[in-house]
């Protein structure tokens, strides 16, 4: 069967989503979201959306990730529930 | 509780997916959005502007008011971290190390400092500077990010990309050094006043653009009313314009993105942190 990318990459979105609310480390939850951002980025490339796609790139998967851990290490690492 | 709220959430998920059913398809010529303005834009856009991506065309030129004030929130983002964590008091400790032999001197009273030179340097207790390898690296890799960054501010209106994203690439290149050395060497290099400062500078270089065009008699924002001012073609006046305005955006969205990690970063102390 033929599958086309998009639909591979939309895979990979949910299972990076579901896992990155359900994971109990917070610094792999940040990974977690990065990885979701690239994934998001790439298929804002497959839609042709070049300029989403970069900024979705260096925002997304750069500078939020960066500050989502920086945040982790001021507070703690394990989430309560 | 929970399984009321993953009910809840399956519910509101599926009236989602359900409406989304309704939406037209992804590039539908039929949809109302690719009627009526993106005709126009696409057809128009090229020989109005001189600009060859379109994108730019609409986010700085047609719709530059919105572009102006996403650039005013994202200068208010950084204002309001700075307010909110921005902590003035001094540190207690204060930790040294004695760069010959490693011993590390602990300092409990403030009133009492060490000169950082050659034998002695600061030192984080908090964050263990990174291997020399990192270091090595990250100091190799800084400068072609930054150049990647301004390419990206330059091009904007020749290929995807523009000030947001330059302005973002520059900042964590900024990070980037915070990250592989410690917080000090960063804030040495780029204090706290210098990066308030180009946030306000950005913005007022977009708003100060479309006041001059006010002032020479047109629109605010209006680029074409510029070309008296700046000898080149006036075809290629737009364009100027938005190269112009993009830096603005990427003075301000650079210096707001360091301003947020060194607060979250040192709690506000802005001394050391990761």
């Amino acid at each position: 069967m033929h599958w086309p990318i998009d639909l591979i990459v939309l895979t990979f979105v949910i299972f990076t989503a579901i896992a990155a609310i359900s994971v109990k480390d917070l610094l792999g939850t940040a990974i977690l979201f990065g990885a979701y951002s690239f994934l998001m980025c790439l298929l804002w490339a497959v839609m042709g959306a070049v300029d989403v796609a970069f900024t979705e790139a260096s925002v997304g998967a750069g500078v939020s990730t960066v500050f989502f851990v920086a945040a982790v290490f001021r507070t703690s690492r394990r989430t309560k529930d | 509780m929970k399984l009321l709220g993953f009910i809840i959430v399956c519910l509101v998920g599926g009236f989602l997916l359900y409406g989304t059913g309704e939406l037209p398809d992804w590039g539908d010529p039929q949809s109302p959005a690719s009627l009526h303005l993106s005709n126009d834009y696409i057809e128009h856009a090229v020989e109005e502007t001189q600009v060859p991506n379109l994108v730019t065309a609409v986010l700085a030129d047609y719709r530059g008011f919105d572009t102006m004030f996403e650039t005013a929130v994202v200068f208010c983002a950084g204002l309001a971290c700075f307010l909110l964590l921005r902590d003035f008091r001094p540190r207690k400790d204060h930790y040294y190390r004695h760069v010959p032999t490693g011993v590390v001197l602990h300092f409990k009273d403030n009133s009492k400092r060490l000169t950082v030179g050659k034998e002695f340097e600061d030192m984080d207790k908090e964050w263990v500077p990174s291997d020399t390898v990192i270091k090595t690296v990250c100091r190799m890799l800084i400068p072609f990010i930054q150049i990647y960054a301004l390419y990206v501010v330059a091009h904007g209106d020749f290929s995807p990309g523009g000030g947001f994203q330059g302005g973002v690439i520059f900042g964590s290149s900024l990070i980037l050094l915070a990250i592989s050395y410690n917080l000090k060497t960063l804030v040495k290099r780029v204090s706290e006043k210098v990066l308030s400062i180009l946030a306000a500078l950005g913005v007022l270089i977009y708003v100060g653009i479309g006041a001059i065009a006010m002032l020479m008699g047109g629109n605010f924002l209006d680029y074409s009313k510029l070309a008296p001012l700046i000898p080149i073609d006036p075809g290629h006046i737009r364009a100027i314009g938005m190269l112009g305005v993009e830096i603005g955006v990427g003075i301000t969205v650079m210096a707001v993105m360091v301003i947020i990690y060194i607060n979250i970063v040192s709690e506000g102390r802005h001394e050391e942190g990761l």
